[in-house]
């Protein structure tokens, strides 16, 4: 302590100069994550305030009608389930099973390289691509026609990366250090993965499976020429007939049929958006059930 | 094969008949760094062999090539040969019951994200173990033999993870006798535990080296000569020498480095 006692605390000019530079970097990142909400909540808020009066029981339980200018969605609504639902029975197991081979099996070398290379380029590929891919595959080489399954199977083959990339990621998130204590005693590669890195990578796994269905029940162009329909008034009575699908029928609805009441398309596009969040609600719940039980 | 003893008639022949672990020219590289250059070495029935030695001289390698953990270590190469109960390791096909049969316990304690009772009871039941009551017993001896059964008894089914530091340490190694090894390395156990928990665990492998061979890694050259049998001696890559503990610390040395070293002269 020298004689010109500063008061306690005072700080020195450089330290008036972080704590500004704090203060602004704080505001700054929590005006951008402001921004990032904003349009969801815009989206939001539109979608209730002008589809909300449409929606009603009967909208929700009865097939369009007058040239898809009134009635339901019930076709679209299950079509939709039907499609989301065969997909995640395609993409899951494979996803999965890959996911862990090159996590916990592949040695590091060229070929592993390239084949995640492949999977990111996969993930990057645009949907109408897949659409004619699903065309060519599904539809004509294997003959299933225009069907749910042929549509499911591309929708399964662009969401598959997403489910081997997030698999892999969470995979790598257990510590090495268990599987290496796991070695150690002797167990074998498997008996590790099902005791100890399995159960610890679920909650992270289910991230991508929730990913995939909020972004295979809204996909558009896949569908369009594989399995979904214009108009169909009944429900699809297994995985090779044709199906109306929510997606497809807000586009068709907004651009094809110009006599369409205006707030119809807001109220497909809010069952769409809540279908998503439901699914995504039980999926986050069941997760955080799974992570409440998180080891370490 | 256990009593498969085919002593290969070199330098180590004496050695063979009590030796549960014969080290023939080992030597261990990491990419181009050699961590340990031409060892040779054994280890007996019913000793603790202490290792001694400052970083970086190829105490953990050496642990690492016994249970051939180099497989899943990338970069490391293994040349020479190990044999364990006069089988090469090399050649064991089935690498999993050898590793069954070497426990190993790490510097820092590594609590699987299990419950206390399933930590223990994993070996067990990867070696077949079904029945609750033979699991119960064998899951109640090792805690009681690694000294943390008194104090884990009522919470056997709260997180192995969220025990403290030194009692993670005791379930690691009440884990690692979960196998019935007949080999335990332990590599600087102590570094994470407190010393009476640490006198503890060192009473315990008094005992244990009744049942099993044990190979202690450590840097404090106080414990090996309070437990071991012998004590070799590694600086950097080299081994110096080996010789019983009680020579060894009463100055009857073959090299000066290693009276030098235990005498806190460099390292």
């Amino acid at each position: 302590m020298t004689g010109t006692a500063a008061p306690l605390f005072a700080g020195t000019s450089l330290n008036a100069r972080d704590r500004k530079v704090e203060w602004l970097v704080r505001a700054l990142l929590g005006l951008m994550t402001a921004l990032l909400i904003l349009p969801v909540v815009i989206i939001m808020a539109l979608l209730v305030v002008e589809g909300g009066p449409v929606i009603s029981w009967e909208f929700l339980t009865s097939p369009p009608v007058d040239g898809m200018t009134a009635g339901g969605i019930l076709p679209a609504l299950v079509g939709t389930v039907w499609l989301v639902v065969v997909a995640l029975i395609a993409s899951v197991p494979v996803g999965v099973a890959a996911a862990v081979y090159l996590s916990e099996y592949a040695p590091d070398n060229w070929l592993t390289r390239a084949i995640n290379l492949a999977i990111i380029n996969l993930a990057g590929v645009p949907s109408i691509v897949h659409a004619l891919f699903g065309v060519g595959a599904f539809v004509l080489f294997f003959r299933f026609g225009t069907s749910i399954l042929a549509a499911s199977l591309t929708l399964a083959v662009m969401t598959l990366p997403v489910v081997i990339v997030s698999t892999r990621e969470s995979l790598q998130a257990v510590p090495r250090a268990f599987r290496e204590a796991c070695w150690n005693m002797g167990a074998t590669r498997w008996q590790t993965i099902r005791r100890i890195v399995l159960p610890n990578a679920l909650s992270g796994i289910l991230t991508g499976i929730i990913l995939e269905v909020s972004r295979t029940s809204g996909e558009t162009a896949p569908i369009m020429f594989t399995g979904a329909a214009f108009f169909l008034p009944f429900l699809p009575q297994g995985v090779l007939d044709q199906t109306m699908a929510m997606s497809l029928h807000l586009f068709v609805i907004t651009t094809q049929v110009p006599d369409a009441p205006e707030a119809l398309p807001f109220g497909v596009a809010l069952v769409l958006i809540s279908m998503v969040l439901a699914m995504n609600a039980l999926s986050i719940a069941f997760r955080m059930y799974v992570r409440g039980r998180k080891k370490w | 094969m256990v009593g498969d003893v085919a002593p290969n008639g070199g330098g180590a022949s004496a050695d063979a008949l009590s030796a549960k672990v014969v080290v023939q020219n080992l030597t261990i590289r990491y990419g181009n760094q050699v961590a340990l250059r031409g060892l040779d070495l054994s280890i007996r029935r019913n000793e603790i062999l202490g290792v001694i030695g400052p970083a970086g001289s190829g105490k953990t390698s050496f642990l690492r090539a016994l249970n051939r953990m180099d497989e899943f270590i990338p970069g490391m190469e293994v040349e020479g040969r190990i044999t364990f109960d006069g089988r090469d390791i090399r050649r064991v096909r089935n690498v999993y019951a050898l590793r069954s049969r070497i426990g190993v316990v790490f510097p820092l304690p590594v609590g699987l994200p299990l419950t206390v009772y399933e930590n223990v009871a994993l070996a067990p039941r990867l070696r077949g173990v079904r029945k609750g009551s033979e699991l119960d017993e064998i899951v109640e001896r090792c805690l009681r033999r690694a000294a943390l059964w008194e104090e884990v008894k009522d919470r056997l089914d709260s997180l192995g993870s969220l025990l403290s530091g030194g009692q993670q340490q005791r379930l690691t190694i009440a884990r690692a006798l979960s196998q019935e090894p007949d080999l335990l390395l332990l590599d600087e156990f102590s570094i994470a535990v407190d010393p009476v928990t640490t006198m503890r665990i060192e009473e315990v492998l008094k005992e244990l080296k009744h049942e099993m061979s044990i190979v202690l890694v450590t840097n404090l050259v106080q414990q090996a000569r309070r437990l071991a049998d012998r004590t070799a001696f590694f600086l950097t890559g080299e081994h110096v020498e080996t010789s019983d503990t009680a020579r060894i610390f009463s100055g009857i040395v073959k090299d000066p480095r290693t009276h030098d070293y235990i005498e806190g002269r460099f390292g």
